[in-house]
């Protein structure tokens, strides 16, 4: 029985679980059911959660431990000549045995010892799979007749089923902080394997980057440099033309949308450009790269200007069009947390609309719009897609937006894209950007929630 | 105001006149910065015009395909000669050179090997598969001549489409001399014609543009989504319950609270690191899958469920709270019978929205393998598979012309979906939007 079958004839039977104990529920009540602690569907379901969920936690460890047991049996039944390789090979021969046993087209013509090793995989993963299926129907229906045993007109299941849901709640809500542990660790695990072979100073303050590793030891030239510097050059004149694009436009518009214009023309004109801020950034990208840089090096090229194929401006241009509803639609929200009391005050003064938004209502909100701006670079410096498909591969350290320039989240597809090994500083040196990357961004919306959290409170 | 301030000799004004002096400049003042605000809203508006327009204007013609109408002899000897009508045998019979026989026949003046050659790039190399599937279906045809309309290659679909310029020096152009007069030809024949592009909308991956289509992803898409909604609107939903009807207030609630926020705002190829390094290094699962797609879009969305489920479920007054625990249901009774239906619509909005935006995503799906060039049609959670963003991005890689059409036409469809997607939201809200 394969565990898919198994699991929905689980899910059947925890079905069955709950017509048991509902239907005992009312038997034991004798038809006064106001006799019965709990309401008879509540019987139902402590049932069916004896009977479900002891087997399905069976299922899920029996699983996992099978991917992890099954293999190194095969290992350990091998012929010695296949078994005293390097632990490389040797994996590659597992892939092998795993892809026959899958029906998956394997590299080269069957060696009859793999072939035999498949077969002996298939035959263990047959055994495990029946074994499983024999323990998990064991256990769902001991815990089923269990619990159908012990229902009796005291028996608090209502109870009992409301403390295993809150159980679920509560792991649900942990889920975000094993998100965050689990980003935190495996960036980290990686990015200090990457520093034992390349120093932290050398990665920080470096001004060379390039990436390439040398495959054999006699190989010359590329030894691998691995200084982030330029990265974050680029990655800051990328997200600094994005922010030139994006706040005055956003800003401007966000002023216009609430304090000028008419009622009609905000119903249009707001959605529409919300609708920037919900079309992927694979979209963006392919227009940066597809029309907005030929654009610009024809244009530059008319004023006979140099510019890059791949310049920072087409991709910073086009990340800023893709922030513009990020600016506007945060700076709305606080532009109309201002008390309409300050706007009356400074009319009542006798000044102009401009006079009162510029002199007032700007400096009054400032904190909140700067914490908009700030999440909006936290997110520029994050954005992916837009810089892959049109900003550079190559390190270049300047501050001419013409030239093509890389960022840090453009370096970390690149390194892990394509087959790699996975212990190479290389590939690890992703992980360390990735840390990077991930301290940077957390800072800047740390700051930027902090700021906009308590100019909120200011006018509540 | 520093321009009231005009210190031309004339001292003893009254502040009426003063403010009168500025007043013209003041207006204009006002009038610029208004101006200003709706360049700046023009300005952006602007912007989705050019990028919409570009993309339909490139990719409005890759629902048309050019197809050519071979007529090809089915001869019993070169296809099954001992008329066993045995599969094995039909399905390895030679219809590549059946259709270059066919091309030859229209042209018989075509002499030597690249001219012939030529002659047979005028055809997409899907045409024998065509004619395979043809036959397999209906071994009767064998030994008769049929006519069939084939994908034409994707060179002379971009000039029939008018995306190569015919008046360019031959070197310049993809399209040879010779291939124009063949093309011309056929055309006069009334051999040549444009018709919907069902290749698109039903094939997987391929490296020529005439044969690749979108259905591979959009199923790759439709697994991963499945996968992200079947554990985030659960999860997201209980965590908010908890969150916001159980939690006691204290510091572990807080950590959850600043965790979610802070998740929220992660850049995106950070989750895609995390799902290199924990699902496919430590738990083993496989690369290139869905299910793993579906579990790093999972916790990428989770936060934005939450926040929109905690909105919703603030929405519900508290006296519906109280009356339920009045008549003394429990809290969970009081949670699940009463609060929960209320805040429903508020939560598939929420959930809808987390969806659109897992659909679009790609940078963490290319951290996990999943852009790998998969021709075949996934069929499970476990196949790998590639997502409809992921294959745009590597169409949008691909040298060929033709690619940029179908590139664009892809990110129509993509669209399409994440508008529907949105509006689906914004019906929902609209019609169980409840004011207390």
């Amino acid at each position: 029985m394969s565990p898919t079958t198994l699991i929905l004839t689980l899910a059947a039977l925890s079905l069955f679980g709950f017509w048991l104990g509902r239907q005992r529920s009312i038997v034991v009540a004798r038809g006064k059911l106001k006799d019965l602690h709990s309401l008879p569907v509540y019987y139902g379901y402590y049932t069916a959660l004896w009977c479900g969920i002891p087997a399905f936690l069976i299922w899920c460890l029996w699983l996992a431990l099978e991917t992890v047991i099954i293999p190194d049996l095969v290992v350990a039944a091998l012929p010695s000549k296949l078994r005293d390789v390097s632990p490389d090979h040797l994996t590659l021969i597992v892939n092998d045995i795993k892809n026959l046993v899958t029906g998956n087209i394997v590299s080269s013509n069957v060696d009859p010892a793999i072939q035999v090793a498949a077969d002996h995989y298939q035959h263990l993963l047959n055994i495990s799979h029946m074994a499983l299926a024999v323990v998990v129907l064991t256990l769902a229906i001991a815990g089923a007749v269990l619990a159908w045993k012990s229902i009796k007109l005291t028996r608090r299941a209502r109870n009992a089923v409301e403390g295993t849901v809150k159980v679920f709640l509560v792991a649900s809500s942990t889920i975000a902080i094993f998100t965050t542990v689990g980003i935190v660790l495996s960036v980290l695990f990686e990015s200090m394997r990457f520093f034992d072979s390349v120093p932290i100073t050398n990665f920080i303050f470096g001004l060379d980057w390039s990436p390439q590793m040398a495959i054999r030891e006699d190989q010359v030239g590329s030894s691998g440099a691995f200084g982030a510097v330029p990265l974050f050059a680029g990655t800051l004149l990328i997200s600094f033309i994005a922010m030139l694009v994006a706040v005055p436009v956003g800003l401007m518009s966000a002023i216009y949308l609430s304090e000028y214009a008419g009622p009609k023309l905000r119903a249009m004109a707001k959605p529409i450009l919300e609708i920037l801020a919900g079309i992927p950034t694979v979209v963006y990208g392919f227009f940066a790269a597809l029309t907005v840089a030929p654009f610009i090096r024809n244009s530059g090229g008319l004023l006979g200007l140099d510019v890059s194929s791949e310049s920072a401006l087409a991709a910073g241009l086009v990340m800023g069009i893709m922030i513009i509803p990020f600016v506007s639609s945060l700076s709305d929200d606080v532009i109309n947390a201002v008390p309409q009391s300050m706007r009356d005050g400074s009319y009542g003064l006798g000044a102009t609309k401009s006079e009162t938004i510029r002199l007032v209502i700007i400096p009054a909100a400032l904190p909140g719009i700067v914490g908009g701006v700030l999440l909006a670079i936290s997110r520029a410096i994050g954005e992916t897609m837009i810089v892959v498909m049109a900003a550079g591969l190559s390190a270049n350290l300047t501050a001419n937006p013409l030239q093509a320039v890389t960022t840090v989240t453009v370096q970390i597809v690149t390194l892990l894209v394509g087959d790699q090994e996975f212990d190479s500083p290389k590939t690890l040196a992703a992980f360390a950007l990735g840390l990077m990357l991930f301290i940077t961004t957390l800072v800047l919306n740390v700051i930027a929630l902090h700021v906009v959290r308590k100019y909120r409170e200011q006018y509540e | 105001m520093n321009n009231q301030i005009q210190n031309n000799g004339v001292e003893r004004l009254t502040s009426m006149e003063k403010v009168q002096a500025g007043l013209a400049q003041r207006y204009a003042k006002e009038r610029r910065f208004r101006r200003l605000g709706l360049a700046a809203v023009m300005t952006g508006l602007l912007f989705i015009a050019l990028l919409l327009g570009s993309i339909v204007s490139n990719g409005y013609s890759a629902f048309w395909q050019t197809e050519v109408q071979l007529e090809v002899q089915l001869e019993q000897a070169d296809i099954d000669p001992e008329v066993s009508r045995d599969p094995e045998v039909l399905s390895v019979a030679d219809y590549g050179g059946l259709v270059k026989r066919s091309l030859r026949n229209t042209f018989p003046e075509v002499k030597g090997r690249r001219d012939k050659r030529k002659l047979y790039e005028m055809v997409s190399s899907g045409a024998a598969f065509q004619l395979q599937d043809m036959v397999m279906a209906n071994p009767d045809l064998i030994g008769s001549t049929v006519k069939l309309w084939v994908p034409a290659d994707d060179d002379i679909d971009m000039l029939v489409k008018g995306h190569i310029d015919r008046s360019k020096p031959e070197s310049e152009r993809r399209v040879k001399d010779q291939q124009l007069e063949w093309l011309d030809e056929l055309t006069s024949q009334g051999r040549i014609r444009s018709a919907f592009n069902t290749i698109f909308f039903t094939a997987g991956d391929s490296r020529e543009p005439e044969l690749a289509g979108i259905w591979g992803a959009a199923v790759g898409s439709m697994f991963t989504l499945l996968v992200t909604l079947c554990l985030s609107f659960p999860i997201g939903v209980a965590a908010a319950v908890y969150l916001e009807e159980f939690a006691p207030v204290n510091r572990w609630t807080d950590l959850i609270e600043v965790n979610i926020n802070n998740l929220a705002a992660v850049p995106s190829i950070v989750f895609g690191l995390l799902g290199l390094a924990v699902f496919i290094n430590f738990f083993g699962l496989p690369r290139s899958a869905p299910v793993v797609g579906g579990l790093v879009l999972t916790l990428m969305t989770l936060p934005t469920i939450i926040i929109a489920s905690r909105a919703a479920l603030k929405s519900v007054p508290p006296s519906i709270r109280e009356a339920a625990l009045g008549l003394g249901a429990s809290r969970m009774q009081m949670v699940f019978h009463h609060v929960l239906p209320l805040a429903m619509p508020g939560m598939l909005t929420g959930t809808i929205i987390g969806m659109a935006q897992a659909l679009g995503e790609s940078a963490p799906l290319l951290m996990i393998g999943m852009v790998a060039f998969i021709v075949d049609i996934p069929g499970s959670i476990t196949d790998p598979s590639t997502v409809m963003p992921v294959q745009i991005y590597l169409w949008a890689d691909s040298p060929e012309r033709a690619f940029v059409e179908r590139t664009s036409a892809a990110i129509m469809l993509l669209l399409g979906f994440l508008v529907s997607m949105n509006a689906l939201a914004v019906i929902l809200r609209k019609k169980f939007e409840r004011r207390w």
